[in-house]
């Protein structure tokens, strides 16, 4: 008999957990908290997942919530990787449940020789009784209803209280936990006492009632050495700090809200004008994302550095909007934090769908420049650029992140600035300059680089001033119907595109040890998935170069590295392949030769899943021996 | 009709305080069909414009799509000009606006571009208190697609096409007054003499002032049964008073015999006066606003003129609480924090 028969009657003494074949795992398992939301369960969560980083270990909390405030079954799966694995891995070793709405499904998730840790105050339902798993009682909801008269308290607690436990029951530091709790209530002094006695009654529970530590548990390593943990999209707020964003305008969608939210926390801090205390920024709340593009577009023209956070159904509405901006050549930075489309979709869970929307976002000829970040660095770096690049190019940039990134703390290296580092402004004509001219054209093509020179209103007295419009017109920016001009103007568009791939980052290349004709696409968050699967893959005598595209426009690398392989493996989180198709529209492949390697359930992709496909569809011999010489071009 | 457009400019010309003639602010040539309400008002803009002395390259022109909106080609050449999405003028404006405080923004759209695809941005743009002068050319049907009805077509109207609009019009003013505007006018492109003061008025005030300018559409819209011909509204419209705009350091010359008009006085020193006509109600008052045009509307008559002000008006900049210089004037060194400050970032986050 397993423990489970034990424990679902009540306590009987100190109980050994580990009787049947249990997993066994140190710094390496999943554990999964099923909570009720709204409960303030994700920040009792993510105290545990940074207790573990701050023991040294990899950890990667990934919050899976519904469209929902309150009463929906909410949870958080933490992977905890002393190898450094940080995608998602599939499978879960341990499940804390407090909800028993989704009890049924938490207890089926559990892999063979896991642990079920639940509320006992109420017995189990037998039905839910697996002999493979190990089942662990702790009457959260009596604990809490004995210690704590206030209901809000009772609820908040529990969550607290089953931290303690995992404490005892995983070999968690407790002073880690401690210091994690007044760090967190710095200023609430209050609170840190009755916080820290809630994780010491789990704590003196299970230690009392169970033999702790489990067979899964974590030891401290040096292994993340000056990592941060955050999410991506405050990554990206910090980096349109950086870059000198002044204007925000947007209106709310999950999962792109935090980036305004954060975006405004830090400029209240670092962007109050010493003197006068007034606002060295200003954020919008617009009426919709129609009008959120607009007003990016409007202080972008005047020479401000603006953006704007949205996600798929905010790009649909902002389309017109871009057609503009590309066609008038007005820079303009925008988030897209990606979610599970089409229309509403899956709103609060990940995908990587926009691709295509955004690349050609708006009718007639249009093409965007896009940029792919995989961790919170490179979405404060990316931020940067994109602004940068906005002004550089005079044309839009969308950086794509998702929620995966955007929402979930993520382990990243910690953010850089050098002081040294000055905006790129663009061709932009000062008064001077304007007066050193005898004509000012806006759209001549004066360097033959496709960019022109544009003046921001009000620098000139006499010179300078031009109208922008989206309609047709001459290089002096004269309205033109005139069909020559138009596509001279459409021609010189694309050799501005062109230039772009001379200014965007370039790919990530990583190599295999050994000369392979496989070849892997991959960007934004499938990264750590793909390099957990490439290091599978090579265990097993499968080996692929790997190419991670940081941006559209593609540069000749990524056609160079098509070219040089056999069959090229493309990962994205979507249906329809989409960035395999902006590639065979835009860099010449042949069709058969690039492979799809798809995830769109909502959940992040992961490892498995990649090496699986690879497996799957790698024609016969080559599974085994992939070791044809690589073709020198 | 006209194509070209001569250099040619009087030697007496008079200057404004800055020098320069009323021809520095006009535009190119305007494309409009000959007799065109819009060529009125792009007159009356220039006149303004000239008459307050502005530097024409400190004020910027936007617009949405659509007859009305393509008129900022044709006044204000010296002015960067910024011709947008149909109905979203409101948006690019206030994005323009946020990043530069400074200059003087003309917002120009139609009837269709605001009360119709751009009723939202309007209605947004007006609870914002944007400062800029907000120009409606309103001549209740779609010209550039050739005389549908908008949605400030009177019910009953009818259009060169002949059948009568069965719907409710929006009165943008009143839209305007009940969303909070502190300036709201109403005029008619053939009465310059009102236009112009009104014009600078809306100008100077120190918010977001709304023009509602009634402007025949001579194609598709003047015929017998409409009720923004040219002949119904002379015959219909009636003023809330005669419009006197006194700029900032201007002597007043006009006496104004006591009792007779109605004085607002601006934070910039300007003054508008307004001579009494028949329809006396306090200018401050929103309510007896709201009230004279909707009876003025159930008597069949146009009030215009100036129907609402509070020169105590609160502008987004001030609302938002942003940096009093223009924040397109920031330096780098202003805008980017300390590597300190990133690195204490970093450790906040370990």
């Amino acid at each position: 008999m397993g423990y489970a028969e034990v424990s679902l009657f009540g306590d009987q003494g100190k109980q050994t957990v580990n009787l049947m074949k249990s997993i066994k795992s140190l710094n390496e398992f999943v554990i999964k908290f099923a909570n009720v939301n709204g409960t303030g369960s994700a920040s009792a969560n993510n105290m545990f997942a940074k207790a573990i980083f701050r023991m040294g270990i990899p950890v990667s909390p990934k919050n899976i919530f519904p469209s929902n405030i309150q009463g929906l079954p909410t949870w958080y799966e933490v992977r905890v990787s002393e190898k450094g694995y940080l995608g998602r891995r599939g499978g879960v070793d341990i499940v804390l449940s407090v909800n028993p709405q989704s009890m049924p499904d938490d207890v089926a998730d559990v892999l063979p020789g896991g642990y079920f840790i639940y509320d006992s105050t109420k017995p189990l339902d037998l039905r839910l009784v697996r002999d493979d798993v190990n089942y662990i009682g702790i009457p959260l909801t009596e604990m809490c209803a004995r210690e704590y008269k206030d209901p809000r308290q009772r609820l908040l607690f529990k969550n607290v209280i089953y931290i303690g436990a995992l404490a005892a029951l995983l070999d968690i530091e407790f002073a880690v936990l401690t210091d994690l709790v007044r760090s967190q209530f710095k200023g609430k002094e209050k609170l840190i006492a009755p916080n820290i006695g809630a994780l010491e009654l789990g704590h003196r529970y299970v230690s009392a009632n169970f033999e702790c530590p489990l067979g899964i548990r974590v030891e401290r390593r040096d292994c993340v050495g000056d990592s941060i943990l955050i999410d991506g999209n405050a990554a990206a707020a910090l980096g349109s700090i950086y870059a000198g964003a002044t204007v925000a305008a947007w209106y709310p969608i999950t999962p792109s809200t935090s980036v305004v939210d954060a975006f405004e926390r830090y400029a209240k801090r670092l962007r109050i004008d010493p003197g006068t205390g007034k606002k060295n920024f200003a954020i919008v709340q617009a009426e919709d994302e129609l009008s959120a593009m607009g007003m990016v577009i409007g202080a972008s023209w005047n020479g401000a550095r603006a953006f704007t956070a949205t996600s798929g159904p905010g790009i649909s509405l902002m389309s017109e909007f871009l057609g503009l901006a590309y066609f008038a050549e007005v820079p303009a930075v925008l988030f897209d934090i990606q979610r599970s489309g089409p229309s509403t979709g899956m709103p609060t869970r990940t995908q990587q769908s926009d691709v295509l929307a955004a690349a050609y976002a708006s009718h007639g000829d249009t093409k965007h420049v896009l940029l792919f970040p995989s961790d919170p660095k490179e979405c404060f770096d990316l931020a940067i650029e994109a602004y940068d690049l906005a002004e550089t190019l005079q044309t839009p940039v969308i950086v794509m992140s998702d929620l995966d990134l955007g929402m979930n703390d993520n382990m990243s290296p910690p953010f850089q600035w050098d002081p040294s580092r000055k905006y790129k402004r663009g061709k932009v004509l000062n008064t001077e300059q304007l007066d050193a001219m005898e004509r000012f054209g806006r759209y001549r093509d004066v360097d033959g680089d496709g960019i022109c020179y544009r003046t921001i209103p009000g620098t000139h007295p006499s010179k300078g001033a031009f109208f922008t419009r989206g309609s047709s017109r001459d290089e002096w920016a004269i309205y033109t119907e005139d069909g020559d001009k138009y596509a001279d103007n459409m021609k010189r568009l694309l050799l501005k595109w062109e230039t772009a791939k001379n200014h965007v980052p370039a790919p990530e290349l990583r190599e295999a040890n050994h000369a392979t004709d496989i070849g892997i696409i991959y960007f934004g968050t499938s990264a750590e998935a793909t390099h957990e699967a490439l290091d599978y893959l090579a265990n097993e005598g499968i080996y692929c170069d790997a190419l991670r595209i940081k941006a559209f426009p593609f540069c000749n690398m990524v056609n160079d590295f098509i070219a040089e392989h056999e069959q090229v493996f493309v990962i994205e989180q979507n249906r329809d392949a989409q960035m395999r198709s902006l590639l065979l529209i835009e860099c010449d492949a042949p069709p058969g030769k690039l492979l799809k390697i798809l995830e769109f359930n909502g959940m992040p992709i992961t490892a498995g899943k990649i090496r699986s496909e690879i497996k799957r569809q790698l024609p016969g011999p080559a599974q085994v021996t992939p070791l044809r010489k690589k073709t020198e071009s | 009709m006209s194509y070209f457009k001569p250099a040619f400019r009087h030697p007496a010309a008079p200057t404004n305080s800055l020098g320069y003639h009323e021809d520095d602010y006009e535009g190119s040539l305007s494309t409009l069909c000959a007799g065109c309400g819009h060529d009125s008002v792009s007159g009356a803009i220039v006149r303004a414009c000239f008459e307050l002395s502005l530097e024409p390259h400190r004020i910027a022109k936007i617009s949405g799509i659509g007859c009305s909106s393509k008129t900022p080609t044709y006044f204000l050449g010296n002015s960067h000009g910024f011709n947008s999405v149909h109905g979203r003028m409101p948006s690019v404006a206030t994005g323009a606006n946020l990043a530069n405080r400074d200059l003087t923004y003309i917002g120009v759209s139609g009837d269709g571009d605001t009360a119709s695809i751009g009723m939202g941005q309007f209605a947004h743009l007006v609870r914002r208190n944007l400062n800029i002068v907000y120009i409606v050319e309103n001549n209740g049907c779609y010209g550039l697609t050739k005389g549908q009805d908008s949605a400030t077509s009177d019910v009953g109207s009818h259009s060169k096409k002949g059948d009568p609009n069965p719907f409710e019009s929006i009165d943008l003013c009143a839209v305007a007054l009940q969303l909070g505007a502190d300036f709201v006018a109403r005029s008619f492109s053939g009465d310059k003499e009102q236009l112009v003061p009104l014009i600078k008025a809306a100008i100077s005030h120190p918010g977001f002032a709304f023009l509602d300018v009634v402007s025949p559409c001579v194609t598709f819209n003047n015929n017998q049964g409409s009720t923004k011909s040219y002949e119904f509204v002379r015959e219909h419209m009636e003023a809330t008073g005669t419009v006197d705009f006194v700029p900032m350091h201007q002597e007043i010359t006009t006496r104004y015999e006591e009792g007779a008009s109605q004085e607002v006085c601006l934070h910039d020193g300007s003054v508008i006066h307004l001579r009494k006509g028949n329809n006396e109600y306090n200018l401050r008052d929103r309510q007896a606003a709201m009230g004279a045009i909707e009876q003025h509307k159930a008597e069949g008559q146009i009030l215009t003129g100036l129907l609402y002000m509070d020169p105590d008006s609160l502008d987004l900049h001030s609302v938002v609480d942003t940096s009093d210089r223009p924040l397109n004037s920031l330096t780098e060194e202003e805008l980017c924090p300390s590597l300190q400050a990133l690195d204490n970032i970093n450790e906040s986050l370990r």
